[in-house]
């Protein structure tokens, strides 16, 4: 098949990006999309030209690197497809395909399809995480955990990082991002202890990181490659309201 | 450097009590007395980031360095199976002697007793670590956790979270990572390499890296240097590992003066999907689950171009249970390898490359319904019809044999330090627990193992015994000596400008390594293999081709720094797989093969560690650490 590529191209955030046009021609449908883009580097890199940059490790749709919008989506047509678990065969003959990276306020260009998505490991460490040291802990089975709330912390434990959500949002919220992770821990015994103050956290992190705010429109949940559900969302906003009410009551407690 | 002899510095005195002994022993520091040290760790994925973590907590100001952007990126990320520990929760006579036992032989007696058995007895700490942390590990109905068995052990003590286990693992690691980032007590570089180690007065205290946003190369010093930077299994260029896992590091180490050990035992999977083109970047490897409801076979008949529908019963070969019938198709992994390997060799492979094997589902689905595969090995159907466009309800599964996982890697002594003072070596980084071979679910265990629970107390006993620096020494001459050398490295890479670009040199090495180094040996491959790559090195010095600068993102110039150094340590892999005159584990030597074509190990002559020194003329010096066996006796493996 032939492909006609536009190419978002970008030497840097500091300076200004245009699309360019690529013809690639026989590419076999039954390579990754990233081999085709390995192709095209190659050709590029060959004709002393700059080949195009973009994110990717594992290649097997979990380590979360990969990612940048494909005709206007994130990662591409695929349902529940990172761009690495694309195939060529999704595309037809004489296609064009537009490639740009993720586009949101808190995820600046580095280069071309490549962007910074460091906000979201600030919203992590501002209290994603369960306070215990190394080697202060007790036998495992001395936690007990119901399994269906183990099954469904594990789903919203599932999120690879990857930035789609924000980058499908109009807003470009990071709510199903913050809410996977939220979600994960409030469903299990080990988060009960820091609840509140997490929920309080990472929403203030999030704001300050710049991400926009959630209308629930669904676009993140529908576009995720995980498919990580919008219940996450809901989740994030209950523990945050219960986390205020507390935090108000307690307050109006010690002043009296 | 001068002779010297190895000696695993591990304590004397019981097997079961001598870690716990060996504890009280080392010196500590109080937080404030740490809050003086600087530590660097390169390398922050199941290893690095529980090691970084713990460290932190103790005090030490943490500098970790990562070639991603997030250490949630790391490959260990990709582990699906699980993690192995001894609980015995199901009660069927797992204990930690039991998995000691086990991890020695499925390594084909090549591994440290005294290292084993601490990380077998540590194994239970891991889980207790990992559920306090969150880990969402699957459980049974009543609320407890749930195991299943793995790589043909007798026992159930895989602990899991569905085939995602190593991505749930290492977001705990880096979970407690992140909250000492918050603390102050970590500081995250992403998107750095490191690209050389600098000794001070023979002591590790610091590396060179290269921002790979910017380009720049610059010094960081500190009073330790623990390495955690993964396996070399792309020195094979296809391989089921992620694309930038690399041995720069190791091998910047190693040619600082640490010792390379057994890098020849590479761990060849049976079950990954295929390569299907030239064009292939990578490799995906399919659980060897499978095995369990999959027949394995290919056409009696060479090079026979029929479908696998239309070749009758009789014209075709269960290999595998033809000459297994006790195991039939689940041999362990180093066995299905071979085998596969050999019938495409002798031109029966199938698909249009002709290497590959038949798995094929169809008895299991006449007998016990699609519903009940479905149920079972749904996902994996589905991810392997993602990639091959192929149902496997309808046709048989295209299979063959892929590396994966790299058992050798820097030597260290019972304490993980390298033969350099002050560099230690964590995780699939260093050769330590495994032996020839590792068994299923014991990467993630060993990783987490040295990271929360052994390199902690080691690295502190040594800090104890040395003095802080008084402050950042990256303007003495060994630093500004270690900087110049990285700069005019990558400006000779730069300035080559010929016509072939990196992956073609790779692929070009892959093939030798993968041909002569991978599932089976001989001397003579061998030889032709230690000829042929410094042709490979003459070509990427002579004709690779960089395009850009090297002052801003490059991935080709990543690719390249990367790839000079796969090319050293392929001529080292080989030069180690010659010198062991005999067959054992994961590494396969032709020549010393039983009359049915298994493995011959020789304990007479090869029971040892190959631990390898560095030689710029190129003739590496072999020193050997003598294995001894006291608590278990050495056996021959047979699963006829």
């Amino acid at each position: 098949m032939n492909i006609n590529l536009k190419i978002w191209r970008q030497a840097s955030g500091k300076k200004e990006g245009k699309l360019h046009d690529y013809r690639l021609e026989n590419v076999d449908p039954n390579i990754s999309f990233l081999e085709m883009l390995d192709i095209l580097n190659n050709k590029l890199t060959k004709e002393k030209k700059d080949p195009v940059a973009f994110d990717h490790d594992c290649r097997e749709g979990i380590c979360g690197s990969c990612g940048f919008m494909i005709n206007g989506r994130p990662h591409g047509p695929q349902k529940a497809t990172t761009v690495c678990q694309l195939h060529m065969r999704s595309f037809k003959d004489e296609d064009d395909i537009l490639l740009e990276p993720f586009r949101a306020h808190s995820f600046g260009v580095i280069k071309d399809l490549s962007v910074d998505r460091q906000a979201f490991d600030r919203i992590i460490s501002s209290a994603g995480y369960v306070s215990v040291d190394t080697g202060d802990t007790k036998e495992a089975n001395q936690i007990n955990v119901d399994k269906k709330n183990a099954d469904e912390a594990f789903l919203s434990a599932a999120c690879i990082g990857c930035g789609a959500c924000v980058a499908a949002c109009k807003n470009s919220s990071a709510m199903l991002f913050t809410s996977a992770k939220i979600s994960h821990l409030a469903l299990l015994p080990q988060g009960e202890r820091e609840r509140a103050e997490r929920v309080n956290k990472m929403v203030a992190t999030m704001d300050a990181e710049g991400f926009g705010s959630c209308t629930n429109t669904g676009a993140c949940s529908a576009e995720c490659p995980k498919e990580i559900g919008q219940i996450n969302i809901a989740r994030l906003n209950q523990e945050y309201i219960s986390s205020t009410l507390s935090g108000f009551l307690k307050k109006k407690n010690d002043s009296l | 450097m001068k002779d010297f002899t190895l000696n695993s510095n591990a304590p004397k005195g019981d097997l079961h009590t001598k870690w716990e002994d060996y504890k009280k022993t080392l010196s500590g520091l109080s937080p404030e007395e740490a809050n003086k040290y600087k530590i660097i760790i390169v390398g922050t994925g199941l290893a690095g980031a529980s090691a970084a973590a713990t460290l932190a907590e103790k005090g030490f100001n943490i500098h970790a360095f990562s070639y991603h952007e997030s250490p949630r990126r790391a490959h260990s990320i990709a582990a699906q199976g699980g993690i192995n520990a001894a609980k015995n929760y199901k009660k069927d006579g797992d204990s930690v002697m039991r998995l000691f036992y086990d991890t020695i032989k499925g390594g084909d007696f090549r591994s440290r007793e005294d290292n084993v058995y601490r990380l077998a007895e540590l194994s239970v700490n891991i889980i207790d670590q990992c559920v306090a942390q969150g880990v969402p590990f699957a459980r049974e109905y009543g609320g407890l956790l749930d195991n299943r068995s793995f790589g043909g052990v007798q026992v159930s003590r895989t602990f899991y979270a569905r085939g995602q286990t190593g991505q749930q693992l290492l977001l705990g690691a880096y979970s407690a990572l992140s909250r000492q980032t918050n603390k102050g007590k970590v500081t995250f570089y992403p998107r750095h390499d490191m690209l050389d180690i600098v000794k001070i007065d023979g002591k590790a205290k610091g590396i060179v890296t290269r921002n790979l946003l910017s380009g720049k190369v610059e010094a960081h010093s500190a009073d330790v240097v623990i390495l955690a930077t993964g396996g070399y299994s792309n020195v094979y260029y296809l391989s089921t590992n992620a694309m930038a896992s690399n041995i720069t590091a190791n091998w910047r180490a190693h040619k600082k003066g640490a010792l390379f050990a057994n890098p020849s035992f590479t761990q060849i999977h049976p079950t990954c999907i295929p390569v299907k083109n030239e064009f292939q970047s990578k490799l995906t490897l399919m659980s060897e689950s499978l095995r369990n409801d999959g027949r394995v076979w290919v056409p009696k008949k060479k090079n026979d171009q029929r479908k696998a529908i239309e070749i009758p019963e009789e014209e075709r070969d269960y290999y595998l249970e033809r000459i297994y019938p006790a195991f039939g198709n689940l041999v362990p992994r180093d066995v299905a390898s071979r085998r596969a390997k050999e019938v495409c060799d002798n031109g029966q492979g199938v698909g249009n490359t002709g290497v590959a094997v038949y798995l094929d589902f169809k008895r299991a689905i006449e007998e016990k319904g699609e519903q009940y595969i479905k149920e079972k090995y749904g996902n994996l159907f589905d991810m392997y019809q993602n990639i091959t466009d192929e149902n496997p309800y309808k046709t048989p599964m295209k299979i063959y044999p892929a590396v994966h996982y790299t058992m050798g890697g820097l030597w260290v002594d019972y304490n993980l330090m390298t033969t350099i003072p002050g560099l230690f070596s964590i995780g699939e980084s260093n050769f330590s627990d495994h032996g020839a071979n590792r068994l299923g679910a014991s990467a993630l265990m060993q990783g987490l193992a040295d990271g929360y629970f052994v390199a902690p107390h080691t690295v502190m006993n040594y800090l104890a015994n040395e003095a802080p620096a008084e402050s950042n020494s990256t303007d003495k001459k060994e630093f500004i000596a270690a900087v110049k050398e990285t700069k005019e490295d990558i400006k000779k890479i730069m300035s080559v400008k010929g016509s072939m670009v990196v992956d073609e040199v790779h692929r070009e090495l892959g093939k030798i390594v993968w041909d002569k180094v991978g599932m089976a040996r001989n001397k003579e491959g061998l030889i032709s293999a230690i000829t042929n790559i410094p042709k490979i090195k003459k070509d990427f010095w002579n004709n690779v081709s960089i395009p850009g600068t090297d002052k801003d993102m490059n991935q080709e110039l990543e690719k390249a720094l990367r790839l000079k150094d796969f090319i050293e340590l392929a001529e080292l892999m080989a030069h180690d797989a010659l010198d062991r005159n005999e067959s054992c584990g994961a590494h396969f030597r032709e020549e010393y093969q039983t009359k049915e074509n298994e493995a011959e190990r020789n304990d007479i002559e090869y029971k040892y560690v190959a631990a390898w020194e560095y030689n710029a003329s190129g003739k590496p010096k072999l020193y050997k650490e003598d294995l001894k066996y006291k608590n278990v006796k050495l056996k021959t493996r047979s699963y006829k």
